[in-house]
């Protein structure tokens, strides 16, 4: 249990490339009964535009979620990550077609630590949205 | 409406722990689209040097607000559900979730908010095994919109 990325071989203001997470209706409907949120704006798009929305949008977990996959493929072990935490700052649209959103994922190791740990802060888009802020990682490497 | 700020403070437990399963962590992971061994097979889990299977980070949300969910629709709050969004969500990890795992969750009402036209409520949740030992911790904002207004 332990990261696969060495902490000598990481670099302040390395870039993770990024990765594209497609989003559809479907997968909102597993994600609701994985997790137990079956909050109707993530799946009934009648009770999402009647409360002011533009039509059904994302568990905003959902899209924490692939950040998470974000960094755990990266440092290689889920249990490397001793710290995660975003602020959702838009929503993740997801229309009613067999293609639904895609939420595309950057990354760039913002801090080095002491401790062999790293700071990864996350850039979260979808189309012209960024769809997290204030995500960030602190991630303990070998 | 604003929330009513007498909640801030109160801490809640669900009734009983919450037991984690190798179905449920791999149900969850694929539910989320990661197909990673370590999420869905004990044996790759074990290779790569956990106990059994673990689970992905976004996992205590699965469970972390059990506790609290009757105070959240407590008419004496005042908290209108259709209006809620997620504002924030953070965790800190003092080891992996794993199979077995029979976790304690106790969540306390942090903070309550205005921002703008908006109501911010924050619960913590300390999340430890039934032996006491510290698992992580959950900071959970949630936002309702034009609360304030």
């Amino acid at each position: 249990m332990a990261a696969t990325v060495k902490y000598d071989d990481v670099e302040t203001g390395q870039e993770i490339p990024a990765a594209e997470y497609r989003v559809r209706r479907v997968d909102l409907v597993r994600y609701a009964g994985a997790s137990g949120d079956f909050n109707p704006i993530h799946w009934n798009e009648r009770h999402a535009k009647a409360v002011g929305l533009p039509d059904v949008i994302a568990h905003g977990m959902y899209t924490m979620a692939q950040g998470g996959r974000f960094v755990t493929d990266w440092a290689g072990d889920p249990g490397a990550v001793v710290e995660y935490g975003v602020r959702f700052s838009s929503m993740v649209v997801v229309p009613d077609d067999d293609n639904g959103a895609t939420i595309t994922i950057s990354g760039i190791v913002e801090e080095k630590r002491e401790d062999k740990r790293v700071v990864v802060t996350l850039t979260a888009r979808s189309g012209d949205s960024r769809v997290l802020s204030k995500a960030r990682a602190v991630v303990q490497l070998t | 409406m604003p929330l009513n700020r007498d909640f801030v403070g109160r801490t809640y437990q669900a009734s009983a722990p919450y037991e984690v399963s190798r179905v449920k962590i791999s149900e969850f992971a694929t539910a989320i689209g990661d197909d990673n061994p370590i999420y869905h097979d004990r044996q790759a889990a074990v290779a790569a040097g956990h106990p059994d299977v673990v689970a992905p980070p976004t996992f205590p949300i699965v469970f972390s607000l059990l506790g609290t969910g009757d105070a959240l629709t407590d008419p004496a709050l005042g908290l209108d559900f259709s209006m809620v969004v997620h504002g924030e969500q953070r965790f800190e990890y003092e080891r992996p979730i794993q199979a077995g795992d029979e976790l304690v969750c106790s969540s306390t009402i942090a903070e309550i908010r205005s921002v703008g036209r908006n109501e911010f409520l924050t619960v913590r949740s300390d999340v430890h095994t039934t032996s006491g030992e510290l698992v992580c911790r959950t900071y959970n904002i949630i936002v309702e919109r034009g609360g304030a207004a």
